[in-house]
């Protein structure tokens, strides 16, 4: 454990993801970049908040600026973290995969949350799944003092083998808090432009080279797991012939339930990949079943067991005895482990009801939903798309109003598909974050050939389901970016929302898709919250 | 001291900071915590659920293994009794007796109250209390404070840390805070008596 009694004074009590912001300040940051998103927002805020003069920290239209600008800083020789939740990964994808063959200048630290259990996302990719395919290095913090080490840590990583550093997160540990004692910072390091600027030209001679770069490196990141102390491995004589592999979280769930056993276990801990396989084989020398708890996919597990037989039963979640979705707990490794349930409380015919997230009272978005019910009500050819955001809500009741809720921006895109196949009216509903995000370049496909459909894009003037983190662009910068994208000004509308304007918002929807062409319209009102926190003088 | 504490509520009633709170105060303590907490989507009017672990060394996972907490602080009273697997058998209910009922197939308060009075838990007619010590908004620190009693957390390093804690808002809401926090005691020490 990293919380030792004598240094309990002197901590203080960080949010994983406020842990990782200050390593990275610590770490000598010259920049730090990112889009919101639950559970990797907290980190950029605190970064804003705490950052030193002469540190730029941003928030970008979406995680692919973000990380490009990270890039940048990097080939300047300077320091830069880039933080998102684990789907922003999938769109920073084409700079983050590529970046890995470039010779990385200043640190590159890439610091993504994972959300297992989906508490605020719509999958659960594993994001060390990426570092590998990327062919990268990946640290996983079991804790929040791991966590501020660890984000330290990647940077000399990553300048060490010119390679940028993925962070992996999870949800219980960005969004856990506990005491963290932080070291003296590093200042900033100068402008140092990478000297060979061949190595950041991916043509194909050069690609080639910097590939084959990549692949020789892999033995020297494989030495350097196998002797990190992020990995450990205890032999135990009381092993009675179980291992136990436990990878970041999975550890702290293992250790819980540990005094119950009855035997201690030989235990190897992964906190840095690639999967140290001199310490596994140490490991399986001893014993007979290997029982794996890593937060996520079975990538160690798969890594491990194969396809062929093996004299060693390589026991997680694939078939079992863990659950191949949702979080780790204490509870599903105490089963994991063969012991009996801790006695509990049980009430018989307590029927309670379901309680999920609503609209928050006031929401602009209540009225645009009104409106586009009455509009659409009933039509069993039309189709409403829509997109990621609190107004993702109003796929449930008392709305039922929208039809998906796919990825950032998707909406865009699926409505003219739709269109295309014979949909009609074919509607999306966006935010205008989300819009600004991922939903201009569909938008511009649809411009190009006057799509029959009609975008909603609810301006709620902020980033709203994340805590209201302010839009990159103000929302009356839309309406001039959409008209300059080509769409036609006779059917592209802008609407101040209010209870009041429901009707009017109804008649606008109802003419334009009937118009047999693109049309966009601009609900807009600012979210309640976003008012309530200026009103108290800030984020509570 | 060591405890386990499943806080339960609704997005917007300050499940979040109460647990923040307390945590402080234990740190203060000299003692070593362990906090989980919900953001982002499950904030908005969902239900909203914090963990809180305080040792005296170190803790090992972050979230309380089902049958084992001390406590379960209930903002509101369906809220508490959801997480009610988690209280160790012989552990303590303490609730705000007030309902937020906007849902279909809330059942009938009187059979919540019943339910929670038979598992032996306290009922705090917490937005009373708030609303007597200034504002309904501190409904929250009214239960921190009747916790705090049956936690036997000492009060003045609590409020102390009651009064940083809200030292942003002002002298006001600091103050309505400390009143809450006491109403919030007092309501608990009859029944110790
Ligand atoms: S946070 Fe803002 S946009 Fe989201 S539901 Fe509440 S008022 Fe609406």
């Amino acid at each position: 454990m990293t919380q030792v009694a004598g240094r309990v004074d002197a901590a203080r009590i960080l949010l994983g993801d406020e842990a990782v912001a200050l390593g990275a300040i610590d770490a000598g940051i010259a920049a730090a970049y990112s889009y919101p998103g639950t559970p990797a927002t907290e980190i950029m805020e605190t970064i804003l908040a705490a950052a030193p003069e002469g540190v730029t920290a941003r928030w970008t239209v979406n995680e692919k600026t973000a990380y490009e600008a990270a890039l940048g800083v990097s080939m300047a020789g300077r320091r830069a973290l880039v933080a998102m939740k684990h789907v922003g990964l999938n769109v920073a994808a084409d700079p983050f995969i590529n970046s890995a063959l470039v010779a990385i200048g200043g640190g590159l630290v890439v610091a993504v949350a994972d959300d297992p259990g989906m508490h605020s996302s719509q999958n659960e990719q594993d994001s060390r799944y990426l570092a590998d395919f990327a062919r990268i290095a990946c640290l996983e913090p079991a804790d929040q003092q791991e966590a501020y080490e660890m984000t330290r840590e990647a940077f000399d990583v990553s300048e060490r083998f010119h390679i940028p550093v993925l962070l992996r997160l999870v949800t219980r540990i960005a969004h856990s808090r506990s005491l963290v004692t932080t070291a003296p910072p590093l200042p900033p390091g100068p402008v140092a432009k990478v000297e060979s600027v061949a190595d950041w030209i991916l043509i194909p001679s050069n690609a080639r080279r910097v590939w084959r770069r990549l692949l020789g490196a892999q033995d020297d990141l494989q030495e350097w797991s196998e002797a990190s102390p992020r990995n450990t491995l205890y032999l135990s004589q009381d092993d009675r012939g179980l291992g136990v592999i436990t990878a970041g979280i999975g550890r702290n769930h293992y250790l819980e339930n540990l005094p119950d056993l009855g035997f201690i276990p030989s235990h190897l801990h992964i906190g840095a990949y690639p999967v140290p396989a001199a310490a596994v084989r140490s490991l399986a020398e001893r014993v007979e079943r290997i029982l794996i708890f890593e937060e996520g996919y079975p990538f160690i597990e798969r890594s491990i067991a194969g396809v062929l037989p093996t004299r060693w039963e390589v026991l997680g979640k694939a078939p079992g005895p863990l659950p191949l979705d949702g979080e780790l707990t204490p509870d599903t490794v105490r089963t994991a482990l063969g012991l009996p349930e801790r006695p509990r409380i049980t009430v018989a015919g307590l029927d309670l009801p379901a309680r999920p997230p609503q609209l928050c009272k006031g929401c602009p978005h209540d009225d645009s939903f009104r409106a586009l019910l009455a509009a659409v009500g009933g039509d069993d050819g039309a189709v409403v798309m829509s997109d990621i955001g609190c107004y993702a809500l109003g796929a449930l009741p008392p709305y039922e109003a929208i039809e998906s809720c796919v990825c950032m921006g998707a909406s865009v895109g699926m409505a003219a598909g739709a269109s295309a196949a014979g949909l009609r009216p074919a509607l999306a509903v966006i935010g205008d974050s989300t819009f600004l995000h991922s939903g201009v370049t569909p938008l511009i496909d649809a411009v190009a050939h006057d799509t029959d459909m009609t975008l909603l894009i609810l301006d709620n003037e902020t980033v709203g389901m994340t805590g209201q983190q302010p839009t990159v662009l103000p929302g009356s910068r839309l309406e001039p970016l959409i008209a300059g994208l080509g769409v036609d000004r006779e059917h592209l509308h802008v609407l101040e929302i209010t209870p009041k304007r429901v009707g009017e918002l109804t008649g606008m929807l109802r003419a334009e898709m009937a118009h047999p062409g693109l049309s966009v319209i601009i609900a807009v009102r600012e979210c309640v919250e976003a008012i309530k926190n200026r009103h108290r003088g800030g984020k509570s | 001291m060591k405890a386990d504490i499943v806080f339960a509520g609704i997005g917007g009633q300050g499940v979040l900071s109460a647990a923040a709170i307390l945590a402080e105060a234990a740190r203060r303590q000299g003692l070593v915590v362990k906090q989980t907490e919900v953001h982002g989507m499950a904030q908005r009017g969902g239900a909203v659920q914090a963990s809180l672990r305080i040792a005296p060394d170190a803790i090992a996972s972050e979230l309380i293994p089902r049958g084992s907490a001390q406590m379960i602080l209930g903002l509101e009273p369906v809220e508490a009794l959801r997480y009610i697997d988690y209280l160790v058998p012989d552990g303590l209910l303490v609730t705000a007796a007030d309902p937020v009922a906007d849902l279909p197939g809330y059942p009938p308060i009187a059979l919540i109250h019943e339910q929670v009075r038979s598992l032996g838990g306290h009922l705090i007619e917490a937005d009373r209390l708030a609303r007597e010590a200034g504002s309904h908004r501190a409904a929250n620190i009214v239960m921190l404070g009747a916790a705090s009693v049956l936690l036997s957390v000492p009060p003045e390093i609590l409020d102390a840390c009651i009064g940083d804690a809200f030292a942003a808002r002002g002298d006001k809401v600091v103050a309505i805070n400390r009143e809450a926090f006491r109403l919030g005691r007092a309501a608990i020490a009859p029944a110790r008596r």
